[in-house]
């Protein structure tokens, strides 16, 4: 039981003690991403090898959160040499315990390669993803193992809080923060401090802290990967939170969809409360806080705050209007603050850093830094951390290594269904709060989907128009009726039958949601249309006027043709063709026959020579 | 219904209306769907009507009122996985085992469902099979990955 500050202390000087003269560290990400990659299997196969060689006491394995560069899953370094091994595979076990236990150097062929040059990398900070970004939030994560809070302990965890309930007093925690410029980081980008002053000031005894984890944007997973390779970060964060407001209870609302977020937060809680650091007399301050998570059970709406509020109270999640604003009147009509998981994992490095450093990073109006998803059509996908104010053209060229098959950059979608497209001409536009907005587009949570050529801009609006129209919670007319209509208008200008007036249509209904939608899904619901308007207007107009898709998305408005020159009679396509329309012997220049083809992809993505070309 | 695990859920939660959706997740996982019976049997325990109950479960996507096949496929519909080739690879799950999205095979074996996001956004476009991701997934990977199943369940 920890129970005062020096306690605290003298905890971190016992586990460091414990990890003096450590021996060789394989950090092994056990994240979702991983995992779909079988890496738990990785695990399982370098422990055996290790009992098996009798290395139990040079070799350790640590089971680590997200290192960011998922689709090179699994992922291991060796340390102390910060060897990077990517795609490892159970078989690969034996090779890689012989080579760390006779110290014979880095595998070769487990090595990063550049997809372009071919150029391996031996280092983890080495690597372009890592080499660019400034990893403040996901720092912890990918080195410590989440489950275990001595880790999190000995890299200085908790300290915040013990400076925060120790040498300051609640307004002092509300000045940092507004001092230092946080933003909120799950879409809204109000002022995080500003927020906790009209809490802490609302009158009644009984307040709320919720943490928002409910990341339902599609193409985002920063939040997932915070929680689940950092999960003290966040409860640290909102214990400062619940300090500075006076709330004694908390709560973490987190998607169903991620369990392995669920199981690392709880047990974080467990560990906490066991080391005296939540529960009651946190750190003999005379300060109470418990935390409960409640899942969230597939509702998109239920990241929208009064809608989480509501669900949380076992109702379904419809949003009410603001205000009241839940800072003043939220869960059980109380005063509540609900912050994004990521901003509470600033909260920690803002108290211990102190304000005026956490403020010198960033730009003028969004200071520190931003975890992105960097994902879709660009070579190097995973999460990326930057300063604010970093451009584009560094986050996708420099970071993601461009586009891939050495296609075209087209556009960069962020801030999911509630953000907006931004075309080439911006890309080399600093990334924050406000130039985003400027573009059309939003922070948002963080997702960030790179597109090329082969993606069709207005199918990109009528994805997110059908992904609403889901999503709606149909309480407010604009909102349920606007999307279905604007769904309705998309469908049409993708199966061929726009007409000339539907560009303006689709304006005139965005206007009417965005202004008298009940909540924030409603009002923002037309971005995607009106940013892919301003930025692709000529896409609309070649589907309306020509007939033409020429991304090859848009099913009756291309066709499927074999080049003859590139086609090399393989039979690939034929073979793989569902409806066998394609013809033609082997060796020799094949035929699609317009008339059977249902356009499904298939040959097109099969073709090794890319001889299927959209005309 | 099995009333006994159902109980303890109940008394788990203390039968606390706050809490009326985690109950009604956890029940769910006994039998994978809720059926009108359970749902009844849970209302007259927590005093609660069965119209917020009623409303509660169509209003969440994840609550089943109907059965559900031995193993749930879900393809992940996010945007990196439709730009992937998430539509395409819903169709040919929809060619090979005969089956809409929502409709669960003859045989109890497979239900096909979409969500809206996994999160393994890196990996796209993913076809989750209960628990077990799979990563870059294309047409003839999906043939791949119904047969193994259809071979572990002979076995």
């Amino acid at each position: 039981m920890i129970k005062n500050l020096s306690d605290l202390e003298k905890k971190r000087e016992e586990i460091l003690k414990k990890h003096t003269g450590r021996k060789t560290v394989l950090r092994t990400c056990i994240s979702t991403g991983c995992k779909a990659q079988k890496s738990h299997k990785v695990v399982d196969a370098l422990s055996g090898r290790i009992k098996e060689s009798g290395l139990e006491d040079s070799i350790e394995i640590k089971k680590t959160g997200c290192h960011g560069f998922c689709e090179m899953g699994p992922i291991m370094v060796v340390e102390p040499e910060n060897t990077f091994y990517s795609k490892v595979k159970p078989g690969d076990a034996e090779e890689i315990i012989a080579s760390v236990s006779e110290k014979s150097g880095a595998i070769e062929r487990l090595l990063w390669k550049n997809p372009v040059t071919k150029e391996a990398t031996t280092l983890e900070r080495e690597l372009p993803l890592y080499k660019k970004q400034t990893k403040h939030i996901t720092y912890k994560s990918g080195k410590i193992d989440p489950t275990e809070i001595d880790d999190y302990i000995e890299l200085g965890g908790y300290s915040a809080l013990g400076k925060a309930l120790s040498d300051m007093k609640p307004a002092d925690v509300v000045n940092a923060v507004i001092a230092s410029g946080l933003r909120g980081r799950g879409g809204g980008g109000f002022s995080t401090g500003i927020k906790w002053g009209i809490c802490a000031h609302a009158p009644g005894d009984i307040k709320y802290i919720i943490a928002n984890g409910d990341e339902g944007d599609p193409g985002a997973f920063m939040d997932r990967s915070l929680m689940e390779g950092d999960p003290h970060s966040i409860i640290e964060g909102m214990i400062i939170g619940a300090y500075a407001i006076g709330a004694r209870k908390g709560y973490i609302y987190v998607r169903e969809e991620y369990p392995i977020a669920i199981e690392h937060l709880s047990l974080a809680i467990k560990q906490a409360e066991a080391y005296g650091l939540l529960g009651s007399d946190i750190l003999g301050s005379g300060f109470d806080l418990s935390i409960q998570i409640n899942k969230g059970a597939g509702a998109f709406v239920c990241g929208e705050e009064t809608a989480l509020l509501i669900s949380i109270e076992g109702r379904s999640g419809t949003p009410s209007s603001r205000p009241p604003y839940p800072a003043i009147e939220g869960l059980w009509g109380k005063p509540t603050i609900i912050n994004n998981v990521e901003t509470l994992a600033n909260v920690p490095l803002i108290i211990s850093k102190g304000a005026e450093e956490y403020a010198a990073s960033g730009t003028e109006n969004s200071k520190g830094t931003k975890v992105f998803s960097l994902v879709g059509k660009v070579q190097n996908t995973g999460l990326v951390e930057i300063e604010m104010g970093t451009t584009l053209r560094e986050i996708i060229f420099d970071i993601g290594g461009g586009i891939r098959k050495g296609r075209n950059f087209k556009a960069v979608q962020t801030g999911g269904p509630s953000g907006g497209c931004i075309p080439i001409t911006k890309i080399d536009m600093p990334v924050d709060y406000d130039s985003l907005r400027e573009a059309g587009a939003i922070m948002g949570s963080g997702g960030m989907i790179v597109m090329d050529e082969t993606s069709c801009m207005v199918d990109v609006a009528r994805y997110f128009i059908n992904f609403l129209m889901f999503e709606s919670c149909g309480k407010c007319v604009p909102c349920r009726e606007g999307l279905k209509q604007m769904h309705q208008i998309l469908e049409n200008i993708c199966k061929g039958s726009g007409e000339e007036q539907d560009i303006e249509t689709l304006s005139g209904l965005a206007h009417c949601m965005s202004t008298a939608s009940l909540c924030g899904l409603g009002s923002t619901a037309p971005n995607p249309v009106l940013s892919t308007i301003r930025h692709f207007r000529h896409e609309y107009e070649s589907h309306i006027k020509d007939k033409k898709c020429s991304a090859g998305v848009c099913r009756n408005l291309f066709e499927y043709e074999i080049a003859p020159e590139l086609c090399t009679g393989c039979s690939l396509c034929r073979v793989k063709c569902p409806e066998k329309a394609v013809s033609g012997e082997k060796k020799k220049p094949h035929l699609i026959d317009s008339s059977r083809c249902i356009k499904c992809g298939i040959c097109f993505n099969a073709c090794k020579f890319d001889a299927i070309v959209v005309k | 219904m099995d009333i006994k695990a159902i109980d303890i859920i109940l008394e788990k939660h203390e039968y606390a209306h706050a809490n009326i959706i985690g109950i009604l997740q956890e029940v769910q996982g006994i039998e994978n769907y809720l059926s009108e019976e359970t749902l009844r049997y849970i209302a007259g325990k927590t005093e609660l009507s069965l119209t917020r109950i009623f409303d509660i479960v169509t209003f969440y996507k994840t609550f089943s009122l109907v059965p559900k096949g031995r193993h749930t496929i879900r393809v992940c519909a996010g945007t990196a996985c439709h730009l992937g080739g998430a539509v395409q690879n819903l169709e040919q799950l929809n060619r090979v085992l005969q089956l809409k999205e929502g409709e669960t095979t003859e045989d109890r074996m497979f239900s096909l469902e979409t969500v809206n996001c996994l999160g393994a956004c890196a990996l796209a476009p993913v076809v989750a099979v209960d628990d077990e991701y799979h990563d870059a997934v294309n047409s003839g990977k999906i043939d791949k990955i119904i047969s193994s199943y259809r071979e572990e369940d002979k076995q």
